[in-house]
């Protein structure tokens, strides 16, 4: 995997805790002025040759946006945002009539994705993977499209999507997420500028892993991403997403919407290894991760399950969720959250049983260090109709020093006397016993505390896929150097 | 090897070892017995590097080096080797990961290349092989609901593997079958050499008939009351530490 070489390049340099993608590219960008009104909007939309019905509904979006309150921050300690400070469109000059070859692609962008390890050219393309790389607002390259076209599968951006596939697109955007669902849900609707589009016909199994690459280059800049996948019945997807950004001491904001449909008896598995720039010891800077992930299961006997690896970001917010409405369908979420230094993390999930037999497990690992804060957020919904549903949730946190927070907020709510929920959390410190084990062992007290905290989360690194599992335990063993000795 | 001088060492202002002298030499296997609570594990944990430990006075010479100067893992990687009197369980580790981890931290130290998966396997194998331990074993997380036994022969799993300079055996015998502790102490046998020491802690003279020690040391209230050959663990074993404490 991709990402995996990046890992490696950043573990051979261990010793410093710098940030590995914290460099910018020099590009030529096509950015119009700072601020938040109609006017970006269409400008937005007519940079992307879109159809009205989609501005009109980014218009409408827009104007939802105006009504609703802000979210409120649990737990969260976020400064104000000023919307009207921040651009929202930003592409390379060279990418504004979409390259028809990579050849005609900016050099310098090549190389940005090969410095991040993920080549897009042909001969270097990942075995296996199908990668759609996206560069601040706009999608730079798709790769493995032949072949994925032969099998009837879309994999897009979803800027070509609403062009190529309308009908797919306006049937189901906004479908699992309503814009007015809260206020960064409907300021993507209105802003949203750039993410992946996948469409699994019926009986279909995608044989490779699709993945997206999330960069943020741009300065002042917030990236919109907004995917959109869809399976068809009886098919089945596995999806993976990465992010990094260059290091800069502003905040930058990525408010996504993701949103899964899974029809009849399909399957997607969703993964996300996020590593966007954290900030930096004293917390000036880092990404502002506002995300909005949601998917439906639709049809019968169907499952979606996400997996997340969250070790990035100033601050993340984000409860990817299931609403499980056909009978028999099952929901999980995996999730490894870690927060070092000052980073600020609220995310956990929102399992709503609506159809009958629905199942949905919870395993979320917490990890602190510094003076970080980390709370899981759940909610377990079990409606009346959703006879003999299930639940089951852990969570376990652990701390890494004296100055780090745990906080675990589950809230259930059964309307439904045959559902069953179970509930198991612990907290705990790291054992200063197991970490003189494996230094008397020789392990230094970073690989120490890597290795025992990469065992403390085995059971959701185990979901991810094979090429990414081995790069998340590098990733979690990097975000918690430094926190000890 | 090893030359203790004169150590004092407390926890938590609690005086526990007090003015404990020790010389191991090169080839020499050393017993180490004395009743409960006298300052066994406390050594060998001031000699492995736990911190908590105040050392209010001596010196530890290893091979030449200042030992208290160096941390834990550099030492271990010198080639100080505990086997812990209460190995730990680690969650979700799996322990030829766990074995293949230690190794390779060593090589790393040592500036060698990583151990390669296939040469690894091989060792791994045929020393799990000599101590009676399944492959099935060593795919289970790390100590995790292995019993008591079992956690005592993966010390030694593990020791042999890293085939240590100077090893410290706290207790291994504690909670090992007849025929565990013969195949532990033949697994110490093998490792002997001219070039390596042991340490051997324990409460019964038995152990001592397998792994034949070249000096047996009795120590109460923190410190070495009595030392002599291997003749003195059987006056032990039918004295009692009260009465040879008092011949000191
Ligand atoms: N953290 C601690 N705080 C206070 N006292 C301690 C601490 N650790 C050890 N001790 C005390 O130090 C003394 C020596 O303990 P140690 O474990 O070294 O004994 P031992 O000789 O290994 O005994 P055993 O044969 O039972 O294993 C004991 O009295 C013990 O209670
Ligand atoms: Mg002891």
């Amino acid at each position: 995997m991709a990402a995996t070489e990046q890992t490696i390049k950043q573990v051979n340099t261990l010793g410093s805790s710098d940030y590995k993608y914290g460099f910018s590219t020099e590009v030529d960008e096509i950015r119009p002025p700072k601020g938040l009104n109609e006017e970006i909007i269409k400008f937005i939309s007519a940079q992307k040759d879109e159809p009205e019905w989609m501005l009109e509904w980014r218009l409408n979006a827009f104007k939802v946006f105006n009504k609703l309150p802000k979210p409120q921050w649990a737990k969260l300690n976020i400064p104000e945002i000023d919307y009207q400070d921040c651009y929202y469109y930003s592409i390379p000059k060279s990418l504004k009539d979409k390259p028809k070859s990579l050849d005609e692609i900016d050099p310098e962008i090549l190389k940005t994705y090969e410095k991040l390890g993920i080549p897009l050219k042909e001969q270097k393309m990942l075995s296996g993977i199908a990668v759609d790389a996206v560069f601040d607002s706009v999608s730079v390259a798709t790769t493995y499209k032949k072949q994925l076209s032969d099998l009837g599968i879309v994999f897009c951006s979803i800027s070509e999507a609403v062009k190529t596939y309308p009908e797919l697109v306006k049937k189901y955007l906004g479908s699992v997420i309503p814009v007015s669902d809260h206020s960064f849900a409907a300021l993507n609707s209105a802003v949203f500028t750039d993410g992946s589009f996948i469409y699994i016909p019926e009986g279909v199994r995608c044989p490779v892993e699709l993945s997206t690459y999330f960069r943020i280059n741009a300065m002042n800049t917030g990236q919109f991403e907004r995917t959109l996948i869809i399976a068809d019945k009886d098919s089945y997807v596995s999806y993976l997403e990465g992010c990094t950004a260059p290091m800069r001491d502003e905040n930058q904001l990525h408010a996504a919407n993701v949103e899964l449909v899974a029809l009849d008896n399909a399957e997607i598995k969703y993964s996300t290894v996020q590593n966007w720039y954290p900030g930096d010891k004293e917390g000036k800077g880092g990404i502002y991760n506002f995300v909005t992930k949601r998917g439906a299961c639709r049809g019968k006997n169907s499952k979606i399950s996400w997996t997340q690896v969250e070790t990035g970001s100033a601050i993340t917010w984000k409860y990817p969720s299931c609403i499980l409405q056909g009978d028999n369908s099952k929901g999980e979420f995996y999730s490894v959250a870690i927060t070092n230094n000052m980073q600020q993390a609220d995310t956990g999930t929102k399992m709503i049983h609506i159809g009958k037999n629905t199942s949905s497990k919870i395993i979320s690992k917490g990890i602190s260090a510094g003076k970080a804060n980390n709370t899981y957020r759940g909610l377990v919904n079990i409606l009346s109709k959703a006879k003999n549903a299930r639940n089951f949730t852990q969570c376990d946190s652990l701390l890494i020093g004296n100055q780090c927070g745990a906080h675990t907020v589950p809230y259930i709510e059964s309307s439904n006397s045959d559902s069953m929920v179970e509930h198991e959390a612990t907290t705990s410190k790291i054992n200063e016993d197991q970490l003189f084990y494996c230094q008397q062992r020789g392990l230094n007290s970073e690989d120490a505390v890597g290795l025992i905290v990469n065992g403390f989360c085995k059971e959701v690194l185990q979901h991810l896929p094979m090429e990414f599992a081995v790069e998340a335990q590098k990733l979690v063993a990097i975000s918690l150097e430094g926190s000890v000795g | 090897m090893l030359e203790i001088k004169n150590l004092h060492v407390s926890i938590e202002e609690k005086k526990i070892i007090k003015g404990l002298d020790l010389s191991i030499n090169k080839g020499e296997v050393h017993a180490l017995m004395g009743p409960n609570g006298s300052g066994k594990s406390t050594l060998s944990y001031v000699l492995s590097g736990k911190d908590k430990y105040e050392i209010n006075d001596g010196t530890i010479d290893y091979n030449g080096k200042n030992l208290l100067e160096l941390d834990v893992d550099e030492r271990a990687n010198e080639g100080l080797f505990l086997a812990f009197q209460y190995p730990m369980e680690i969650p979700g580790v799996q322990t030829s990961f766990f074995l293949k981890t230690a190794i390779n931290s060593k090589r790393k130290y040592l500036g060698q290349s990583e151990m390669d998966a296939l040469e690894f396997a091989k060792l791994m194998k045929s020393k799990a092989e000599e101590l009676n331990i399944s492959t099935e074993m060593l795919k289970r997380d790390l100590n995790v609901n292995y019993s008591g036994g079992e956690k005592k022969k993966q010390e030694i799993l593990q020791m042999s593997m890293l085939s240590p300079k100077m090893a410290i055996l706290d207790e291994t015998d504690s909670g090992l079958d007849i025929d565990a502790l013969r195949i532990v102490s033949e697994g110490v046998n093998k490792l002997r050499n001219s070039d390596n020491s042991f340490l051997v802690i324990t409460h019964y003279q038995r152990l001592l008939n397998y792994i034949k020690p070249d000096f047996v040391h009795i120590i109460a209230d923190g410190k070495i009351v009595k030392s002599g050959d291997y003749s003195l663990a059987l006056e032990l074993e039918e004295k009692g530490y009260e009465e040879i404490s008092q011949t000191a």
